[in-house]
Order: C-alpha cells, then structure tokens, then sequence
C-alpha cells in the first residue's frame, strides 16, 4: 500500500539546484503543478512516472512510503504504480465500451461487475450518456474523457494517477478529480485552468525546469474554487442544451453571488 | 562483438528509440555501429550520423529484407570491427514479421507500437514471441486501460520478455533500453543460429512469377481451408 511518495529536488535547466528540495505527497491528496510553457512540468511527471533515481535530467529522486522503491518495483510492468490521463489520450480499440471493460478487467484481475460501476461512475461526469453496447471509438471527447476516469479510478489498481491537462475535456473536472482523489489515489494534475489548480490541496510552481516553490490552497481561494465549479457547471448545461438543438434564452447568474 | 538486432513495424519508432539510445551508451563510453537494413529507400542512416555513429545502409531491393539482413551478418560484425564498435547494432526493415531475425546470443528487440490496436501482439509472431526486450512506443496516444491490455497481451505471447515503455520523442524509457543493451554479451557467429526458422518461401511467386491464378503455380501451396499440396516435378 502506497502511503505517500517524496519529490527530492535535483536541477533546473540552468543545472541550478531546484529551491524546493523536497515535497511530501500523500494519498487522497491532490496536487497540482503549474507554470509557463516550457517551465518543465511534463518533465516532473515524467519522473514520478519512471520513478526516477537521479538518473534523469533533472537528477530528482523519488522516494515512495520514504523508501527507494526497487529495481523490479520500477521496472516489473505489471507493478506500475502510476496511471496517466491526458488530453492527447484516444481509444483507439474496435470494440464496444461492456467488452472493453470487461477485457480491462480481465487484464488487472479484477472483477467483470465492476463494469457497470465503471460506466455508473462514467456517466455522474458527463452529460451525454454512455452505454454498455456503445462502440468505444465513437464517443465523444467528453464522453471517453469520462470514461477513462471512471476506469483508472475503479480498475487500474495503480495507486498514483498523472492528469496532463484535462481543461477543454466537457466533463465535470470537480467531481473527477474529486472521484479519484476519493479511491485513495494520489493525484497529480498538470493545469493551467482555475477551476482545477484551485481545488487542488496543494501546487508546485514550476519555472525554468525546476520546483520553483509550493503554494497551499488558501480559504479564499477554495472559496473562488467553489464559484468556478459554479461557472463550469453552468457552462456544462449550456453545452448539453446548444447539443440538443435547444434555444438559450437567458442564463442564471444571480447565484454565483458577484 | 556485442550485438543487437532491432525489429519492429515500420514507422514504429525504432530508428528514433535507437538514436536516443545509442546517444546513453555514447556517453558511458561504449562505442557502437548501427547497420540500418531496408529495402528500397532509407534516410535513417543520417539521423544516426548526426549523433557520431558510424552507419552503413543495406537495401535488400526485391529480396526479402530479414533473410538479407540475415545472411550477410559476417559482413556487418567485419564492417563494425573496423570502425573500432564494440557494438554491433542490426535495424531491421520490419515489414512482414513472419520472419524473427534474432539469433540465439544477440540480444533480441522488438519495437511495437501502441497505437496499432490491442490485438497487435497476437498477431505479429516470433518477432515479438521470441525478443528479450519489447520496447512500447506512442503508449502516451492511448487510453491508460489501453496500455495496460496491451503490457498484457505481450506478456501472453512472450511471458518472458521485458518490457519497456518509451517516447522517441522525448527519449523518455530510451536509457532503460541502453541498461540492458549494457547487459548484452559477446557473440562469435561461428556455429550462431536463428531462434525460429524463416518461413516456408518455397513457391513460384519466390523467383519471379507474377500471375495471381494457382493453376499457374508450383511448390507447396497452401489452400485457404489449411490443406497444402505439393505441385510440380
């Protein structure tokens, strides 16, 4: 079981040591990691995916439960511990969404009813519904955003999941985030979009490929996070009314209370 | 002589998840020589000349690229030992995949891509089954429930193998591939064979013949519904 996993600071391009030489991240917490084009955010999840031992450009290290994880617990494909989400992710599989899953399932050992918990969960992030028979490669972009949400939260076991920029997805980005961080998963979310760096416990500022310093989500701002899931839902519901060909006579503003 | 032959579909990312590799082992001081076999067009040789490394193209024109490559490995190990590599690297063409053109001491790499669907490692056969090293490409274009059927289906067909997942753009994975190549042993090709035969190529359409009727045809033909018979004298 995977308690938490340390970022220990390497380098930034400038082959400066990074400012933050060290970040704790515990399970079911959310962190976010932001900062300009190029400031080297993938890089940082790269090497929380690879686990990397100083063997990277960056030379950071990564602990996980305060220990180096091992050779085989790095490399045994079956052991990954970390699941990636991102927004250039397709299915690309010919098959229908029921005998996707359940091969899905197959494959981690889990069981085939959790498919049905999978779409379930699917369906509470995105507007338009998905169904078992559907053929996977017609969804839509919110639609198989949702649905690989729903599946790395339900079954991949990996403990860490990796978000890569999810902001013009169409699902409801709150409740994703809040559906993986609640199956004690350690989430990860690269963002430049308010409504999910804000809701995040904690980010990590990125800047000329080093960890430029962490910020702690103020009151305020989980205040304003809460506003901006407001907004996204009202524009969620104005995408599902425009989709079926309904007329947008007016909006409610009033409660997000400007 | 180390050597490592490399297969995989074409357009896989073997030549880029080489250049990233090879540039790892340049500087832990192993010195390498890339043999890049295609069979009528290759630019690949200048990607590995950019990084230093000493390369020679062989295009196998009409003949069947893996039985060329095979063939005229004693010349590849002679050009590498004058060019002082310790390293003899075999980039094969990758087309039809019946053929695995590993040899038992070699180290053996498949590069597979993963977007080419999750039946793909059932489907390509010795090239994969028998490697020691599959190398995942492009896993960064598909759904994470994707690249874990696929891991999976690999170790069905090849439970043995180790699996790396890398990036040929970002050379991200390329270094784990440079570790094992660090493993690899010496061969001598001296008594060096094959891990799986090339397949049965015994027909009239092997020397030339161009008529698409099997009337037309001798050797062993193969029927669609499995049964083969012997035509001719």
């Amino acid at each position: 079981m995977i308690e938490e996993i340390t970022i220990l600071g390497g380098f930034d391009k400038q082959e400066n040591a990074e400012p933050v030489k060290k970040v704790v991240i515990k399970r079911g917490e959310i962190f976010g990691v932001v900062g300009p084009t190029g400031s080297g955010k993938s890089s940082l999840i790269g090497d929380i995916e690879q686990l990397s031992q100083e063997d990277t450009f960056s030379r950071r290290k990564i602990l996980v439960n305060g220990e180096e994880p091992s050779y085989e617990d790095r490399t045994n494909p079956r052991k990954k511990m970390v699941a990636q989400l991102s927004q250039n992710m397709n299915f690309l599989a010919d098959m229908t969404v029921g005998d996707f899953l359940s091969l899905h399932a197959k494959c981690r050992g889990a069981s085939s009813k959790c498919v049905n918990a999978v779409i379930d969960l699917a369906n509470t992030l995105t507007g338009e519904p998905i169904k078992k028979d559907h053929d996977l490669t017609i969804l839509s972009g919110g639609q198989s955003r949702a649905l690989m949400v729903a599946d790395v939260a339900i079954i991949s076991n990996s403990p860490i999941v990796l978000i890569d920029e999810i902001e013009n997805a169409g699902i409801r980005k709150h409740d994703a985030l809040e559906a993986l961080a609640g199956h004690g998963k350690i989430v990860m979310v690269v963002t430049h979009d308010p409504v999910l760096a804000l809701m995040t416990d904690k980010r990590i500022v990125m800047k000329n490929g080093g960890m430029q310093t962490v910020v702690a989500t103020s009151e305020d701002e989980k205040a304003i996070s809460q506003k901006l899931n407001k907004i996204d839902e009202l524009m969620l519901s104005l995408r599902d009314k425009v989709r079926n060909g309904e007329i947008i006579r007016d909006i409610e503003m009033e409660y997000l209370e400007f | 002589m180390r050597m490592v032959i490399v297969a995989g579909t074409p357009g896989s990312g073997k030549t880029a998840v080489l250049v990233h590799a090879l540039r790892s082992l340049n500087e832990r001081g192993l010195k390498s020589a890339v043999v890049k076999i295609d069979c009528l067009y290759t630019d690949d040789d200048s990607k590995f000349a950019k990084i230093g490394v000493p390369t020679k193209v062989g295009l196998s024109m009409d003949m069947c690229p893996d039985h060329y490559a095979i063939y005229n490995l004693e010349e590849m190990v002679d050009w590498a030992d004058e060019n002082q590599a310790e390293l003899l690297v075999v980039e094969t063409a990758g087309l039809c995949h019946r053929c695995a053109p590993f040899t038992v001491n070699s180290l053996g790499v498949c590069v597979i891509d993963a977007t080419s669907g999750p039946n793909t490692p059932l489907k390509v056969g010795p090239f994969l089954s028998t490697a020691d090293i599959a190398v995942i490409t492009k896993g960064d274009m598909i759904s994470q429930a994707e690249r874990e059927i696929f891991r999976e289906r690999i170790l069905e067909v090849n439970p043995n193998c180790k699996i790396i997942e890398a990036n040929g753009l970002s050379g991200q994975g390329c270094a784990e591939l440079a570790d094992e190549i660090m493993k690899s042993q010496e061969v001598t090709l001296e008594g060096e064979t094959l891990r799986h035969s090339a397949p049965l190529a015994v027909c009239t359409l092997c020397v030339g013949e161009t008529k698409v009727n099997k009337k037309y045809h001798r050797g062993i033909l193969r029927r669609i519904d499995g049964f083969q018979s012997y035509e001719g004298e």
